[in-house]
């Protein structure tokens, strides 16, 4: 099969056309990342880590070594290779149920040890792959499987911020950021610092990216754009909030 | 270069844990991932004093779960990996063991088994049998050896490194509060000095080369499409398993030859029952014993000669029924009675065993 032109190097050309969705943000946010690979030249340093979830779909989507874990336990088995063998370079993906539910204690503890592993979190609102039930980040107000007539917030709490969370626990040196899907320049930059702050040893790195999920969202590729640009981002404020080296809060 | 932790054959007198700590230190374990539960604490104390003394490394875990897979993570980079855990912690790790089940991933778990149900006591046990052996969703396609003293719980903590990766099949070793916290003499030893050869680990991920030009990524994975591409897997796994459980199975036997009555019991227990035949032999009675070592794969061939000769089988544990099941299944067919004396989360002596039998005449 031809490599098409915009395909970067380190994806693995056999395993595509990949399986996700048509407009599915996954695919975006692992072209960011196989981009920040190329450009970084980590290739062959790599451990990719994949949760359960539409995340899993990626298994095999790199040519870099690939495991796909359980369900919220990407971050410990990513730290348990880093852990052993701090030459690598250990990149968690997940979604955020993933990340903020069932592994959120995974989340919060690798973020308070300064775990020098990158985490990746795509925030689609809800459960994708279960087929759209509530997640942590669903928006007030959000209907999905589980919330039928609208998320309400007086029940089951308002969207995780996980940035802001995670930002707020770890020490100096690590980069948290939130990027989206709608602005994949900015969210290259932002997985490339979270790359090079794990290259640099200098602590914990943090993306979430804001990303769409057209089939549960049930929306067209007009209206997936409007949510993610104008819904998601009324709870979830894109930029970065720690990068090693600059004052927090500017 | 750092020392060996042991060098030539030295006689120690202490805790469980701390056998278990060396053991592991002489089997050239790098890593160890751990959280606190007793009666297992102290193979991480001992682990995190003598670790940095001889380059290896330790990493206190958020929970049980996380220990698991962390393992699962360390042993997949090619290292020799290991956790140690108990009842609810247990309970956690099955999850990170059903996927070290499913991708032949070799990990270690020294389990020192407490009071069960729930939280229930942090003394002593045999009820996480049936957990150890057949947890999460999975077909029990691991290796546990139940341990019943300090030497054994050396040289099977060796030994579980060595099974483990030759084999790529998770396992345990099961040992209990009384042998974690009890204080007893052993030797220890260096295996290489022994003859014993480490097997060499090797890395699963993060291998040298870059993955699609030099060499194959590897992609390891869980999840499959179809039931037919997931028994493909499955149905290779339990071939691989049961190929090299003959291998694998060990037991002992005391005095089965002509015994009318055979003892069946595991890990400390075998000691009371070793003690009871000694002591029902001297009072005439045609006693015998036959203990399996590792609880899975289950001795089924020996046990099925051991006991051949003998009219009924007592099973003598500290659960409820739990080895009780396993030997009445691995023996299907065998129309001796059994008997169960179960006193599940307390302790069984010599004298009860004898008067238990003694007793039915
Ligand atoms: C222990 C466990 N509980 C539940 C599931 C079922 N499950 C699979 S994927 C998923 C949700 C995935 O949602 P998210 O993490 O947001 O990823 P997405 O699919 O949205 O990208 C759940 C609940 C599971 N695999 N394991
Ligand atoms: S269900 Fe949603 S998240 Fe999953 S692949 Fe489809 S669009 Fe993407
Ligand atoms: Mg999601």
């Amino acid at each position: 099969m031809a490599l098409a032109p915009n395909m970067p190097k380190s994806w693995r050309a056999e395993t595509k056309p990949h399986k996700f969705c048509p407009g599915c943000g996954h695919g975006l946010v692992l072209k960011a990342l196989g981009e920040c690979i190329d450009e970084l030249g980590i290739q062959d340093r790599v451990v990719f880590g994949c949760d359960i979830g539409c995340s899993l779909l990626s298994w095999d989507f790199f040519n870099t070594d690939s495991i796909q874990t359980h369900h919220g336990r990407t971050t410990p088995v990513l730290t348990g290779v880093k852990r052993a063998r701090p030459d690598r370079i250990c990149i968690a993906y997940m979604g955020d149920g993933g990340g903020y539910a069932i592994g959120s204690q995974h989340l919060v503890n690798a973020a308070s040890r300064n775990e020098k592993i990158t985490t990746i979190l795509v925030n689609n609102c809800n459960y994708g792959m279960t087929g759209g039930q509530m997640a942590p980040t669903s928006l007030p107000g959000m209907k999905t499987e589980t919330t039928p007539y609208g998320r309400d917030v007086e029940l089951t709490g308002n969207p995780t911020q996980g940035p802001e969370m995670v930002a707020a626990i770890t020490p100096e040196g690590a980069y948290v950021a939130r990027g989206t899907i709608a602005n994949l320049r900015q969210l290259r930059k932002m997985i490339k610092k979270a790359l090079e702050t794990q290259i640099n040893g200098t602590g914990f790195s943090f993306v979430e990216a804001l990303s769409a999920c057209p089939t549960n969202w049930r929306t067209n590729a007009k209206d997936t754009l409007h949510f993610v640009e104008k819904e998601m981002t009324k709870y979830f404020k894109v930029g970065e909030l720690k990068v090693p080296g600059e004052k927090e809060g500017k | 270069m750092v020392d060996k932790p042991i060098k030539g054959e030295k006689r120690y007198f202490v805790t469980g844990n701390e056998v278990v700590a060396w053991a592991a230190l002489a089997a050239g374990a790098e890593i160890m991932y751990g959280y606190p539960i007793t009666p297992q604490n102290e193979v991480m104390h001992y682990w995190t004093r003598l670790a940095p003394k001889y380059n290896r490394k330790f990493l206190q875990t958020e929970d049980e779960i996380s220990a698991g897979f962390a393992t699962c993570g360390g042993v997949l980079s090619g290292a020799r990996a290991f956790t140690a855990t108990a009842g609810p912690g247990n309970t956690l790790m099955q999850e990170s063991m059903s996927m070290a089940e499913m991708m032949k991933i070799p990990t270690v778990v020294v389990v020192q088994q407490r009071g069960g149900p729930s939280t229930a006591t942090v003394i002593y046990s045999q009820q996480e049998v049936t957990m150890t052996c057949f947890g999460a969703n999975g077909e029990g396609l691991r290796v546990v050896y139940s341990t019943g003293s300090h030497q054994e719980l050396y040289d099977y903590t060796i030994k579980a490194f060595n099974t483990a990766w030759k084999y790529r099949i998770p396992t345990f070793v099961l040992g209990d509060g009384y042998q974690a916290k009890m204080r007893e003499s052993l030797v220890m030893y260096d295996p290489e000095e022994r003859g014993i050869k480490m097997v060499p680990t090797e890395k699963i991920v993060g291998k040298e080369g870059m993955p699609g030009v030099e060499r194959e990524p590897s992609h390891l994975r869980n999840t499959y499409n179809t039931e037919d591409e997931l028994y493909d897997v499955v149905e290779k796994l339990v071939r691989d398993f049961w190929q090299a459980a003959p291998e694998i199975v060990e037991h002992q036997e005391f005095d089965c030859q002509d015994a009318e009555i055979i003892v069946v019991a595991h890990g400390v227990v075998t000691r009371a029952a070793q003690a009871a035949v000694k002591e029902l032999r001297a009072q005439g009675k045609k006693i015998g014993h036959f203990r399996p070592v590792t609880l899975r794969p289950f001795p089924r061939e020996a046990m099925k000669k051991a006991i051949a000769n003998a009219k009924e089988l007592i099973v003598v544990e500290s659960a409820e029924g739990q080895l009780d099941k396993i030997v009445k299944a691995e023996i299907y067919g065998c129309s001796k009675p059994i008997t169960g004396y179960f006193k599940p989360g307390v302790g069984i002596t010599a004298e009860e065993i004898v008067e238990f039998i003694n007793k039915r005449g």
